[in-house]
């Protein structure tokens, strides 16, 4: 089903918790509502769901406007992070709910199908209680699914998980999603996730939607320094430049030869360190290639999380985070130079908004 | 407002009318008659007149009334001085888990059961100096002791018979709004080192303010409209030192068949509780936001 | 700061007969002072009952637990002297900051111009130093974990500081500003951290050394490398790494080892039997057609994910991962690919237990 938001706006009493904002969830196709904490995407959802009327604006399924029409209505099914299930109810008369409230034939069948598919076919007697929360997540995720609605929407459902439990179930989600055919949306703070889930990203900062398009697009060429922020982990290392006749300055130091677009150049010429260049962690490196920048400086912090490093180096621009590959020990007050490829480098405007972005592989 | 909305389904309405018949017919309508009856002097069933805002007038500068005010507003602040701290006392000294908290919690529940009238017709025998087993025990220490003949003893022995019936409500509440605190405040407040008086002050009294409005304001407003257990037990005397207010009112309406002034006073006694509760909700609201205004 | 040593084990009843009785399996581990270790684990493997013993909140059912030599088993957790940090901030609500941070050493009878220099140390080091007088219900989760932990940092004398999930609550972007912090604070006062998590990530980078725990067991207890190089047991294998080892099944015999139908010489000498065979993504590489050390696969999916794309193959029944480099062309989905599984950072497991 295809369904869009045109125009809506969330206030509650003097409070704006959406801005005005249209967006469009691809239908069929799975989309991430990606931000922070507050950022406003379980209000999105709720609008999405229909639990909510936006203040102004429109909500259309298929064409036909649906704003005023409560959720019952709608055919949504919604999973919370809160492993929300009927606690009277077994595991198998939880998933058989929506089911039967359609009067739906060979209920039983269905029923040990979906929990087959989850992993929870031995829990079928038992009650939501007894189980753990990664079981009780996926009777909810059973549930959501037996009801087969054509818009599923899941509300930061990993985050109260172990972190390996989460990778094992997103990953099946992703499966089940492809396998398919209802639009999927999905809220979640991490951009790994994002990334992981794949599909089409809205990126959400504080009631605002800043970007909305394929996932790998939107991280590789954010359109404003705010969704860089907010689609990086580690986050972005960002420094003060100004333009040049052949690139940006970094922040009085180095020189990025990067070919600026005109306008631009011009605004900043005129009023000087107003660029802002974004590094992303990766793309920092130790072992020097021909053409990179330095950037000397002193290790502060080394972080080593087993497949990659994490430095933290003061150089003259500023405090950066490099992630480097595999396992390296690093003393602490040593003296590191990171290496840089300038075309690896992310350039915004005085505005914010992107004026250069690092060229990317596309199409998976 | 979106310009697009559906016309609203009005059909449901049509569901709730046999409800608004039935609190038409038991609670508007004789709201209406009371307002009806509180501007008329009712002198028999057939001759009425409409007299205004006399009997408000005249309510108002009752001394009966002014005192049985008082010491309906004595009795209820002192309900609430005794049963609030007590309450709170019984809800920490009870057992958290298990079957002994089920027990407590029954047996504590026990007097909240009771008829409110056997209530006062306990108390009225366990007072007495004959039969009662406190009145024959005080009798024995030599106490001089009646809640017939006394003010002071009636007034005590009313207090007392509230506190018996009414504290277990306090505790529960105040239990329930113990048992919502998590573990870990307790371990933080063992590992820092606090006392069990700073455990109570910092954790456990923050923690139990919602609660504890609700008890003062249940608490409050039961008091303030009290009748049948002190009836059965004193009557109001000796003489009125315990006719409270809603006694008064009966003496008024039915006793005296006074139904003008009675319907008059019923609504403005109706409105003091309004206004207390109204205040004294409010002040706990502020005091509350106050330590929670910026809560994320 | 002390030196912990623990000799004990934990079980749910009297008289435990098998594993499933107890909640920890005898083990015996020594946390030396000063140092950062972290309990790393799935929900229900332990490790918030072992820090509940550390911290003197549950006594084991057998054995003992001594700080610095000295018996401290029946100890409770102010006598131990400990800190901890929980999952949710816990903070006095009624109290602004400072009381907060100055709440324990009232409690101890310290004098108030004491306290009040100690209360603005702890502060400044936490980055509080402007939010002394505000009231601490009214701040952000992250501010409210660093009181948590300021209240334990401010006993100069504190024992050890335990935390429980600490960042649970936090957004993602403060929890690199919250570990770099607790590691700066860690350099600065020399305090033996003991730090319980599910998230290897924040157990690796703040530990110096990590305690793998599952169903009771403290499975291995390494450095993030010695973890990541040579896990000792397909378990440590599966949970350290994002994604996590694969493994592929393997028979051994003389010097050759058959996977999935083909015969590869085995690098070394391996026992006969069934085996497994175990490569991180980060290492499994595309290898030529037919190269020796290779198996082909067929590609499933390709991802994304930003800073490198993810390579998910199947062979005979068994899903791998690959990371591949940004640089190198990913094949397309139904491709076969050739993957190098052997070589020098293959690890082989025998019933669950590494053997070369």
């Amino acid at each position: 089903m295809q369904l869009t938001l045109e125009r809506v706006t969330q206030r509650v009493g003097a409070q704006i918790w959406l801005h005005e904002q249209s967006i469009a969830p691809r239908a069929g196709a799975v989309t991430v509502l990606l931000g922070a904490t507050q950022a406003g995407k379980t209000s999105l959802m709720r609008l999405m769901a229909g639990l909510d009327a936006p203040t102004t604006g429109t909500v259309r399924v298929d064409g036909r406007d649906v704003t005023g029409r409560p959720v019952r209505e709608r055919n949504v099914a919604m999973v919370y992070q809160q492993f929300i299930n009927y606690p009277s109810l077994t595991v198998a008369d939880n998933i058989a709910s929506p089911l039967r409230l359609r009067g739906e034939k060979d209920i039983e069948g269905r029923v040990r199908a979906l929990a087959d598919k989850l992993h929870i076919g031995m829990f079928l007697d038992r009650l939501p209680a007894e189980l753990s929360g990664g079981q009780q997540q996926r009777v909810a995720l059973a549930r959501a699914l037996a009801k087969n609605a054509p818009l599923m929407l899941l509300d930061e459902p990993l985050v109260n998980l172990d972190y390996k439990l989460r990778e094992g179930l997103r990953e099946e989600l992703t499966q089940l999603f492809a396998s398919g055919d209802s639009t999927v949306v999905y809220a979640t703070t991490e951009p790994g996730e994002a990334l992981l889930l794949g599909g089409y990203t809205a990126v959400l900062d504080a009631g605002e939607l800043l970007q909305y398009g394929p996932t790998s697009e939107v991280f590789h060429e954010p359109v404003s320094l705010r969704v860089a922020r907010a689609f990086s982990d580690p986050p972005m290392n960002l420094i003060a430049a100004t333009a040049v006749a052949t690139g940006v300055r970094l922040a009085d130091g180095p020189l990025l030869e990067v070919a600026l677009p005109g306008d631009a150049r011009a605004a900043s010429t005129a009023a000087p360190d107003t660029l802002t260049v974004g590094l992303r962690a990766s793309a920092l490196k130790v072992e020097p290639a021909p053409g990179d920048v330095a950037l000397p400086g002193r290790v502060e912090l080394a972080e080593i999380s087993g497949s990659d490093t994490f430095v933290h180096v003061h150089t003259a621009v500023g405090e950066l985070v490099a992630q480097l590959t595999g396992v390296h020990r690093f003393e602490l007050g040593a003296h590191l130079t990171l290496h840089l490829d300038a075309r690896q480098a992310y350039v915004f405007d005085a505005a914010g908004r992107l004026a250069v972005a690092p060229r990317w592989r596309k199409g998976h | 407002m979106s310009t697009t909305t559906k016309p609203v389904n009005q059909k449901a309405w049509f569901l709730i009318l046999p409800v608004l018949v039935c609190v038409a017919f038991s609670a508007i309508v004789p709201l209406m008659t009371v307002v009806n009856y509180s501007v008329q002097d009712i002198i028999s069933p057939e001759r009425r007149v409409f007299v205004g805002t006399e009997w408000f007038a005249a309510m108002m500068r009752d001394d009966e009334l002014h005192g049985a005010l008082l010491r309906q507003l004595g009795f209820s602040f002192s309900v609430l001085l005794v049963e609030i701290p007590l309450g709170i006392a019984l809800a920490l000294s009870m057992p958290a888990k298990g079957w002994k908290s089920s027990a407590v919690l029954v047996v504590i529940a026990l007097s909240l059961l009771i008829p409110w009238n056997v209530v006062g017709t306990i108390w009225q025998i366990y007072g007495r100096a004959d039969i009662g087993l406190l009145g024959y025990t005080l009798q024995r220490l030599g106490i001089d002791y009646s809640y017939t003949g006394s003010a002071t003893d009636a007034w005590l022995t009313v207090l007392v018979m509230d506190v018996w019936h009414w504290t277990p409500l306090v505790a529960l509440l105040g239990f329930a709004g113990l048992r919502s605190i998590p573990d870990a405040y307790y371990q933080a407040a063992r590992i820092d080192g606090a006392s069990k008086f700073a455990v109570f002050r910092y954790i456990q009294l923050p923690k139990m303010r919602g609660v504890l409005m609700i008890a003062v304001l249940l608490r409050f407003m039961d008091s303030f409209m009290i009748y049948t257990e002190p009836f059965v037990l004193t009557g109001g005397g000796p003489g009125n030192a315990t006719t409270f207010l809603s006694q008064y009112l009966t003496q008024k309406a039915v006793g005296q068949f006074d139904l003008g002034p009675a319907a008059a006073f019923s609504l403005i006694y109706f409105l003091i509780i309004l206004l207390l509760c109204f205040v004294l909700y409010n002040w706990m609201q502020r005091v509350g936001t106050q330590k929670v205004e910026v809560e994320q | 700061m002390a030196r912990i040593d623990l000799d004990l084990a934990h079980a749910y009843r009297a008289n435990p007969r098998e594993d499933a009785d107890y909640a920890l399996l005898p083990l015996k581990m020594s946390f030396r002072d000063g140092g950062a270790y972290a309990l790393l684990g799935p929900s229900g493997c332990g490790k918030t009952t072992m820090l509940n013993i550390i911290s003197g909140l549950v006594a084991p059912s057998h054995g003992s637990v001594a700080f610095d030599g000295r018996d401290v088993t029946r100890a409770s957790p102010q006598e131990r002297n400990i800190a901890q940090v929980f999952q949710f901030p816990v903070i006095y609500d009624t109290m602004t900051v400072a009381e907060n941070l100055a709440f324990p050493l009232r409690n101890r009878k310290v004098p108030e111009d004491r306290i009040r220099q100690r209360v603005g140390e702890i502060a400044e080091m936490l980055d509080m130093s402007g939010q002394l007088d505000q009231r601490a219900a009214g701040l952000a989760a992250d501010a409210k974990q660093k009181i948590s932990l300021g209240r334990g940092l401010v006993r100069s004398d504190v024992s050890a500081v335990l935390f429980d999930e600490p960042l649970t609550v936090i957004d993602p972007h403060l929890k690199w500003q919250l570990r770099r912090k607790l590691k700066q604070i860690h350099r600065e006062l020399g305090l033996t951290l003991i730090y319980v998590t599910h998230d290897q990530v924040e157990a690796l980078t703040f530990a110096e050394e990590v305690m793998v725990m599952t169903r009771g067991r403290a499975v291995q207890v390494g450095s993030a490398e010695a973890l990541f190089e040579r896990p000792a047991h397909t378990f440590v294998g599966h949970f350290i790494g994002s994604p996590g080892m694969n493994f592929l099944p393997a028979r051994g015999h003389g010097g050759g080892l058959d996977i999935a139908g083909l015969t590869l010489a085995a690098p070394r000498v391996l026992p006969d039997g069934e085996l497994k065979i175990g490569i991180r993504p980060e290492y499994l590489r595309l290898a030529a057609t037919g190269a020796p050390g290779a198996v082909p696969a067929v590609v499933t999916q390709v991802q994304d994910v930003g800073t490198h794309a993810m390579l998910g193959a199947e062979l005979a029944g068994t899903r791998l991962k690959a990371r591949l480099h940004a640089d190198v062309a990913p094949p397309a989905i139904g491709d076969t690919v050739w993957l190098q599984v052997l070589d020098a950072h293959t690890c082989y497991y025998r019933d669950e237990e590494l053997v070369a």
